[in-house]
């Protein structure tokens, strides 16, 4: 009987392992972005645009050309590399502490000004590289490292509704939010990573995916239980859905 | 059914167990050893040969150490 490969490592991933703690969801949203670029055949001309935080080293799992920004400023470098390259396909992949804090003027302002880029956010509601400190987008209430009793509001504000935010823009074309709990959330993620990618090629403007993940690690919680309360706790407050799809891009479906 | 198997990377693994609870079958168990990392990998218990390829364990898995066959597709 003739054997066939049915899922494997995608082409637009290096072989290389990652440093990713075990059971974060950064690793399968690497994964879906990398069978997206497969699939459109665009690893040749994409140009992906690394954080800091966790996902720093991304440079060295996605098998494609990638930049490294300064913390928050990815979109600007993503402004820069798509104006000037316009043929490229450019993405940001950037987490809460990278997006959420120091980067917020740049991402709203990317949005706004209707860049044509992607921008795939990681929310996972902690600072994750720097030993899980309370990031914008900490639940009231969460326990981290520097709100050893939970956010509490009163002193800390809330959190920042990202997806929310972005789609209030008039430049946003395609904002979404979904979670990679499940295999078929995870296929949900992916579908949406595509439109987000397609959305650019078609040159309607700023796209945004942002994706609920978890830290297992600075949550203090196994790998299972991690995604547990993504469903429990995160998807309760960052509900997932379509916040902005303009006509265009329903079209592209 | 379609019938299947899976072949794990056991030195990508990181032993993190979530794709032993996405399998419908539940073949998919973590192994007694430890890879050089250190991890103890997941490994495939298939004696009767249930699996059915579906790709359910590789698409959950993080570290991307799993790929999957099918028979005559
Ligand atoms: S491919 Fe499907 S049936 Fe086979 S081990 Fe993985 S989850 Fe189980
Ligand atoms: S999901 Fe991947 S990394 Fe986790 S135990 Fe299974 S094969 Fe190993």
């Amino acid at each position: 009987m003739e054997r066939k490969v049915v899922f494997a490592k995608p082409e637009a991933l290096t072989d290389a392992p990652t440093h990713y703690c075990p059971g974060c969801t950064h690793g399968v949203v690497h994964r879906l972005i990398a069978e997206v670029i497969d699939k459109l055949g665009i690893r040749e001309i994409t140009i992906g645009i690394a954080p800091v935080g966790c996902a720093v080293l991304a440079y060295n799992y996605f098998n494609l050309d990638v930049a490294e920004a300064a913390h928050g400023r990815a979109p600007a470098m993503a402004t820069g590399l798509k104006r000037v390259q316009p043929d490229k396909v450019v993405f940001t992949y950037q987490g809460d502490g990278d997006l959420a804090a120091i980067g917020t003027a740049e991402i709203v302002h990317a949005a706004s000004r209707g860049e044509n880029i992607t921008t795939i956010f990681i929310n996972n509601a902690v600072y994750g590289m720097t030993g899980g400190q309370m990031a914008p987008t900490t639940l009231p209430g969460q326990v981290t490292t520097s709100t050893p009793f939970g956010r509490d509001v009163k002193i800390a504000g809330y959190p920042l509704r990202v997806a929310e935010l972005i789609a209030t823009t008039s430049g946003a074309a395609y904002v979404v939010r979904r979670m990679v709990t499940k295999p078929a959330t995870i296929a949900s993620a992916k579908k949406a990573i595509k439109l987000a990618f397609q959305a650019q090629r078609a040159e309607l403007g700023f796209s945004l995916v942002e994706i609920l993940s978890s830290c297992p690690t600075n949550w203090g919680l196994n790998p299972r239980e991690a995604l547990e309360w993504v469903e429990e706790n995160m998807a309760a407050y960052y509900p997932l859905g379509d916040y902005k799809v303009i006509d265009e891009v329903k079209s592209l479906k | 059914m379609a019938k299947g198997t899976i072949l794990i990377d056991e030195d990508r693994c990181k032993g993190c167990e979530l794709c032993t609870t996405v399998c419908p079958f539940g073949l998919v168990h973590i192994a007694n050893h430890f890879n050089a990392k250190g991890y103890r990998p997941s490994t495939l218990v298939d004696p009767e040969g249930k699996c059915t390829g579906c790709t359910l364990c590789a698409r959950i898995c993080p570290d991307v150490a799993i790929t999957v066959y099918r028979e005559g597709v």
